[in-house]
């Protein structure tokens, strides 16, 4: 279908659907419950499992596929967030102008700055893309740019946001919030059915349907004679010299690729909440799109969203469980074993989620190469090889996927 | 006037003196093999003709256009492919992916982006593709991962990536090096297949004498960067230069 395999499909439909459903699947606990701390089905977090999603896509085109780790990654998002709110800024709150700009600005960074760094390789390259991410971190957190020409551009540590004053000169009667020819990012409908409460966000579902498309894009390329070069690129670059293919030019397209990516998601962040920092292109958000990159699976088409997913539940569910939390759900415990029982949670939580997550990445990277994927490959192949033992052989032909 | 003219060709590297006035001629259609001890200069000079090096000095002139100053991806698309003492394949893809690559070179050239329309649909790149895996015997192996592949595979494999872009010159390093006599014979047996199904020049730079003269139409012998004599393979067995280079070091 779409020009895709019959897996290929499948995937592409079960992401359909999850992106969809998410409102509703990601709410299994009823408003009130002791566990409905564990609901992620709210706007304000879909939307961020969905634009991170985005941009580990794009992550993935250029890691995943030709094994070139960029340290840098966050500085696409960022100035493709500075752009979105430039826009709203000069035109209006309508994110269509917001977003084809980010694209573009994050795009244009990417030909200069993968066209230095892709002169080297290996460690090399991701030095050259992190000292460059860092250069642009600088420069926007000083506001360098806005104190050369005298006008705040970055807007420096405060960080870039609309004012009133600002000329926006197509808003006319327009809403004062982003949107999308009228239809408002921040509005949505709220279904309440028994003990449950499921929101759908305008903003959820616009940044849902281009994760969608960029998803698609993303196989078509996996699969294209252009994917398959890349892939060639990772496995041997030297045979490739040796097969009459320029790699660089390769490489840029991909680079530039995955920077766009970034550019949409950083104008996707601007368009669900119009203000942005430079603290976006910090080093620390270029390293956990690396990490969501590998906890999910380099390479492999879901693993990069699966990752994004992981982190961003752990960033914002974990995070908020506090000690009271804890001692609410052993209450039942006799006092000193629930106290002892909360002194060892502790450190696990709340503040503490780095801990966690720095524990579940080390499980993975050492018990599952392949990441969240190869977990669910092997979960797979258990009950597979319990239905039919005979079909051992066709999994040596999924090698590739 | 041959294929590949190389004329007056330098290389020093500090104060060894790799290379010196090297002059060779390779004729269209044949086989020819450079042989000479450890350290004669073989290597150099491959790399010379495939642009990983430049020389001090001196021409390399391939059907009348200089390689020299290329890039190793310019002078394969000018038909010189080459073949590594390792085999040099892509170890993560299938089979049939290792060979469609060097299709899409060949039809594409250095640069082409297609990104989006998928590779199954490429249907004349896997009708060249399956035709030479036919042709070396892999075809039933096509959906394997080449990792797994046996040695001699690994070496078929790069074969037919090279074959399938039909070079006109077909440079090999040590195709036998490290292998058992009986995968020696069988890759010989290939290269004769090879030959006698297509018009194309070997240069095979070869350790192994039965190699060498199993194959070898005209044979040149490199000696401290400097080729010693070239002729046939007959003349070559008792030569006396050839002797004196190899003394001690191989039975001619």
């Amino acid at each position: 279908m779409l020009g895709m395999n019959g897996k290929d499909t499948t995937l592409f439909i079960v992401v359909c659907l999850m992106v969809l459903l998410a409102p509703i699947l990601l709410n299994p606990f009823p408003t009130g419950s002791a566990f409905a701390q564990f609901n992620a089905g709210y706007p304000a977090l879909l939307q961020r499992f969905v634009i991170f999603g985005i941009l580990v896509i794009g992550f993935n085109i250029l890691f995943g596929l030709t094994g070139y780790l960029s340290f840098g990654h966050a500085a696409f998002l960022g100035v493709g967030s500075f752009a979105a709110v430039w826009m709203f800024k000069l035109l209006s709150y309508n994110i269509v102008p917001a977003i084809v700009l980010s694209v573009i600005v994050a795009g244009l960074f990417s030909v200069v700055i993968g066209y230095v760094s892709l002169r080297r390789s290996g460690i090399y390259f991701s030095i050259l893309t992190l000292a460059f991410a860092q250069m642009m971190y600088s420069i926007a957190y000083s506001d360098l740019v806005g104190k050369v020409i005298g006008t705040p551009i970055t807007n420096g540590e405060t960080g870039l946001q609309v004012y009133n004053d600002d000329p926006q000169i197509l808003l006319g009667d327009g809403p004062k919030t982003p949107h999308l020819f009228g239809l408002e990012m921040n509005s949505s409908f709220t279904w309440d059915v028994g003990g449950w409460s499921f929101v759908f966000q305008n903003g959820y579902y616009l940044a849902g349907i281009l994760m969608i498309a960029s998803f698609y894009l993303a196989i078509r390329i996996f699969r294209s004679p252009f994917g398959l070069i890349l892939r060639s690129i990772k496995s041997n670059q030297n045979r490739l010299n040796y097969t009459g293919i320029s790699t660089r030019p390769y490489m840029l397209t991909a680079f530039v690729i995955s920077g766009m990516y970034a550019g949409l998601a950083g104008g996707l962040l601007a368009a669900m909440d119009p203000l942005t920092g430079a603290e976006r292109m910090f080093w620390t958000a270029s390293g956990e799109i690396v990490i969501m990159s590998i906890l999910g699976g380099v390479g492999t088409l879901i693993g990069p969203i699966l990752g994004a997913g992981v982190i961003k539940y752990m960033e914002n569910i974990v995070s908020t469980i506090n000690d009271n939390v804890v001692h609410g759900w052993v209450a039942f415990m006799p006092d000193g074993l629930e106290n002892f029982f909360v002194a060892i949670i502790h450190p696990f939580i709340g503040k503490g989620w780095h801990l966690t997550l720095g524990l579940v990445f080390m499980a993975v990277v050492i018990f599952l190469p392949g990441g969240l994927v190869e977990l669910g490959q092997r979960i797979g192949a258990k009950f597979r090889r319990k239905k039919a033992p005979e079909s051992a052989a066709t999994s040596a032909e999924k090698g590739t996927v | 006037m041959g294929i590949l003219e190389v004329k007056g060709v330098n290389k020093r590297f500090g104060g060894l003196q790799a290379l010196g006035d090297v002059n060779l001629s390779i004729a269209e259609n044949t086989v020819h093999a450079i042989i000479g001890p450890n350290g004669a200069g073989k290597s150099t000079l491959l790399n010379v003709l495939v642009g990983k090096l430049v020389p001090d000095s001196g021409s390399v002139m391939f059907d009348g256009q200089s390689v020299l100053g290329r890039q190793p991806y310019e002078i394969n698309q000018m038909g010189i492919s080459r073949v590594f003492q390792t085999p040099e394949i892509f170890a993560d893809l299938t089979v049939f992916e290792n060979v469609m690559i060097p299709c899409f070179a060949k039809r594409d050239g250095a640069f082409r982006l297609h990104a989006i329309g998928s590779t199954r649909h490429e249907t004349d790149i896997h009708e060249t593709a399956e035709a030479i895996l036919m042709d070396v015997n892999m075809l039933e192996k096509r959906h394997m991962v080449a990792s797994s592949l046996s040695r001699g595979d690994k070496r078929r494999l790069e074969m037919a990536m090279c074959l399938v872009q039909e070079p006109r010159l077909l440079l090999l390093d040590e195709p036998t090096a490290g292998m058992a006599r009986a995968d020696t014979n069988n890759t010989i047996d290939l290269l004769k297949e090879i030959k006698a199904k297509r018009d194309i020049t070997m240069a095979i730079i070869e350790h192994d004498m039965h190699v060498v003269f199993s194959l070898a139409e005209r044979i040149t012998v490199l000696a401290q960067g400097t080729p010693l004599v070239e002729e046939t393979p007959e003349n070559i067995k008792g030569h006396p230069k050839v002797r004196e280079a190899y003394l001690g070091e191989a039975q001619v």
